[in-house]
């Protein structure tokens, strides 16, 4: 520590504190107080369970009023996309959830056609972005960008159908992809490891790109290693969805009762819903960085490359652009970390003993899964 | 029971039944029934016990078609329907099998006895089907293999010196196979029971039911029966067809109760209560095949195989082949489709 004159937070205990070490609070109460904003698409055919899924993730209704339609309705069907944001609020802080959903994925007889409006959607998003970066009032960016897309597997098969592959590989250079492989209290065991085994080969043969978690740094503890070992194994992550509370052992636990026994969304012996879930809180902020930084940028570049509206802006800021997104990119790093643990306290379930305004909930080992 | 001429009798019966002897017609009538009390044993009864002997030296033919998208579990079912590896599993393939471009037909034929009858099962695979990005008119070839069957027996029947038994390579029974979605048929489900439920006899089945709750079951029966009622599918028991009131009400109730069937199939054995069940094992029970509480499998074993097995038959000989035939005919001018020295008309009873 530096021997400078001390500034208002002295802590009397330590001599030559400065303080600067209380920045993650600031950091903390801003960001607590914008809000995070996270766009999650989900893709796949109709009946695969994906609005119960998505609806036991974030424990809210996100379709209070659906009709579902019968088959003679879905032959006339396009492809539509449907967006419904939600604002999630757990212990002051917000999150601005929107759930991108494409009924009629995969519905119709011939589903040649069925990407192009998904991908159409994507490509626009990103546009959007691109036109309010580059535009002369940057306060208020709305972030629409799709950051995560759940594409939904059906346990029915006997891995990827061709119209998986041939989705996959026409996104996964436009948003990070997770295999998601659903309704899996179909499958035993055996034949879930055998599907997961099939399909992450398939995805290998096809040389499809899906979203890799990244490897826990050496400095983080072995809990939480561990936890991202387990994690990354698991992958596609077979999971089970449920709003209904079904009495069992004793207690209520989200599930599904059948006549010969019943299925617990939150049993990880059961299916991997507890490990999507986990996935997806601690890796919400990595998910939006490699949305921004890679996906986000090879648009960029292929839009600028291509010429297209934005030419006359392309050389007059571009310096002061990427200086700018230098220094951006430095103090981001710093709010990365604080960022994700916020994130992850807030979707705890377990009711903890844990204090905000202290440094120490922001260290792993209180996290509690 | 129908009376023979009245000549034939003895005097004795004659008078309780005809007051005065009538003149034989020139037309013969059509048969009265009138209750006969027989006043000894006849034996027309044994009739029946010929008839069992006859077919168990004979044997008979029976052919199932499974049609359904891949991983639904058809080749399980077949197994278990008729507990025996009659159909090859897709799981068995090997790593370079990947799923056709177009649509196959793959027929595996199998002897299998039970009780001294010998049935010559032949299971036609459809590998293929509603597998592709661009499912239309997927359907066509099946239709086609259907069609052929029917024209290989007209050509037989319809030649001077026919066989004794003509092989009968019909389909007599198409289990279409419905993904468990929970929500409502699929387009491909309704176009092809559509074109199909003309020409064969469709009975639909609910794949892997284990994949839904009771509720979510029945939820999910109606709304199909429903669509298939709005669109005008007739599936198999079709309600043209019912003979008498005892059928009608007997397939009413599956119609309107049972089907589709909710079936889960199986080929593997455990322990459950000290007996050994077919079933699927979980970490949160076992699932077994033959419990009517958990899948109706038992419902469409029974269905198939113990009940309805002879009407399949007939139903596929009776009416869609004989509408298969008259189109036939018609197109030809009334004259039968294969010009070897063969008679105009002709009615023909196997």
């Amino acid at each position: 520590m530096s021997k400078q004159q001390p500034t208002q937070f002295i802590n009397p205990e330590t001599p030559g504190y400065v303080g600067f070490a209380n920045l993650p609070n600031q950091v903390h109460r801003k960001s607590v107080k914008k809000g995070f904003e996270f766009t999650l698409m989900v893709v796949g055919e109709s009946g695969l369970g994906k609005s119960t899924l998505i609806n036991s993730l974030f424990l809210t209704d996100l379709y209070p009023e659906r009709i579902i339609p019968g088959a003679a309705e879905k032959i006339e069907r396009t492809v539509q996309i449907e967006a419904s944001t939600v604002e999630i609020e757990e212990r002051g802080v917000k999150l601005r959830l929107t759930v991108v959903d494409t009924p009629g994925y995969g519905d119709a007889i011939n589903c040649r056609d069925c990407f192009k409006t998904i991908i159409s959607y994507i490509d626009e998003q990103f546009e959007r972005y691109l036109h309010d970066e580059s535009g002369l009032n940057r306060r208020h960016i709305v972030d629409n960008r799709v950051h995560c897309c759940f594409y939904f597997i059906s346990p029915f098969g006997h891995g990827l159908k061709p119209l998986d592959v041939a989705f996959m590989k026409a996104i996964h250079n436009k948003v990070n992809i997770v295999p998601v492989i659903a309704k899996a209290d179909t499958l035993t065991l055996k034949e879930r490891e055998r599907l997961k085994k099939r399909i992450l080969d398939e995805i290998e043969e096809h040389n499809i790109k899906i979203y890799h978690l990244p490897d826990a740094e050496s400095d983080e503890d072995e809990d939480f290693k561990e936890q991202t070992r387990l994690l990354k194994a698991s992958i596609p992550f077979s999971v089970v969805g449920s709003n209904q509370l079904i009495e069992a052992k004793g207690k209520k636990v989200r599930g599904r009762l059948y006549p010969w026994g019943v299925v617990e969304v939150e049993n990880p012996e059961h299916n991997d819903f507890l490990k999507l879930r986990t996935m997806l809180i601690t890796h919400m902020q990595d998910l939006q960085e490699v949305t921004q930084d890679l996906h986000y940028e090879n648009f960029r570049s292929e839009r600028l490359k291509r010429g297209g509206r934005k030419v006359e802006n392309e050389d007059m800021n571009k310096d002061q652009i990427l200086l700018e997104k230098e220094a951006e990119k430095t103090f981001c790093k710093i709010k990365k970390v604080f960022q994700m643990r916020n994130t992850a306290l807030c979707f705890q379930e377990i009711v903890g003993e844990v204090s905000i305004h202290t440094l120490q909930c922001l260290w792993p080992e209180n996290l509690i899964f | 029971m129908s009376k023979g001429l009245p000549e034939t009798r003895t005097d004795a019966a004659m008078s309780e039944l005809v007051p005065e002897p009538r003149p034989k017609p020139a037309v013969p009538m059509k048969p009265v029934s009138i209750n006969t009390n027989l006043l000894g044993y006849i034996g027309i009864d044994t009739i029946i016990e010929q008839m069992r002997k006859k077919t168990m030296k004979t044997g008979f033919d029976f052919n199932i078609m499974v049609v359904g998208q891949s991983g639904l579990g058809k080749s399980t079912l077949v197994n278990t329907l008729f507990k025996s590896q009659v159909s090859r599993k897709a799981s068995s393939w090997n790593r370079e099998e990947k799923i056709p471009k177009t649509v196959e037909i793959k027929a595996i034929g199998h002897v299998i006895e039970e009780g001294g009858v010998k049935m010559k099962l032949t299971v036609i695979d459809t590998p293929g089907f509603g597998d592709q990005i661009n499912n239309e008119n997927c359907w066509e070839p099946i239709e086609k293999y259907i069609n052929e069957q029917y024209e290989k027996f007209l050509k037989e029947e319809v030649n001077i010196a026919r066989k004794k038994r003509i092989p009968d390579t019909r389909v007599h029974c198409c289990l279409y196979f419905i993904s468990p979605t929970g929500h409502s048929l699929r387009p491909l489900d309704l176009e092809f029971m559509k074109h199909l439920s003309k020409v064969v006899n469709i009975i639909p089945v609910i794949a892997k039911a284990d994949t839904m709750t009771l509720e979510e079951k029945s939820e999910f029966k109606q709304r199909v029966r429903k669509e298939l009622e709005v669109h005008g599918i007739e599936f198999y028991p079709q309600k043209e067809f019912d003979e008498d009131l005892e059928d009608k009400t007997e397939n009413d109730k599956i119609r309107q109760e049972s089907m589709p069937f909710a079936v889960v199939g199986s080929d593997k054995e455990y322990q459950v209560n000290g007996k050994r069940v077919l079933g699927r094992k979980t970490p949160w029970g076992i699932i077994e095949v033959e419990n009517l509480h958990h899948c109706e499998f038992a419902l469409l074993r029974d269905f198939v195989i113990r009940t309805h097995l002879q009407d399949l038959k007939e139903v596929t000989h009776n009416i869609h082949y004989e509408t298969y035939r008259a189109k036939r005919l018609n197109d030809n001018g009334g004259l039968p489709p294969v010009s070897v020295d063969t008679e105009g008309s002709h009615d023909s009873n196997p």
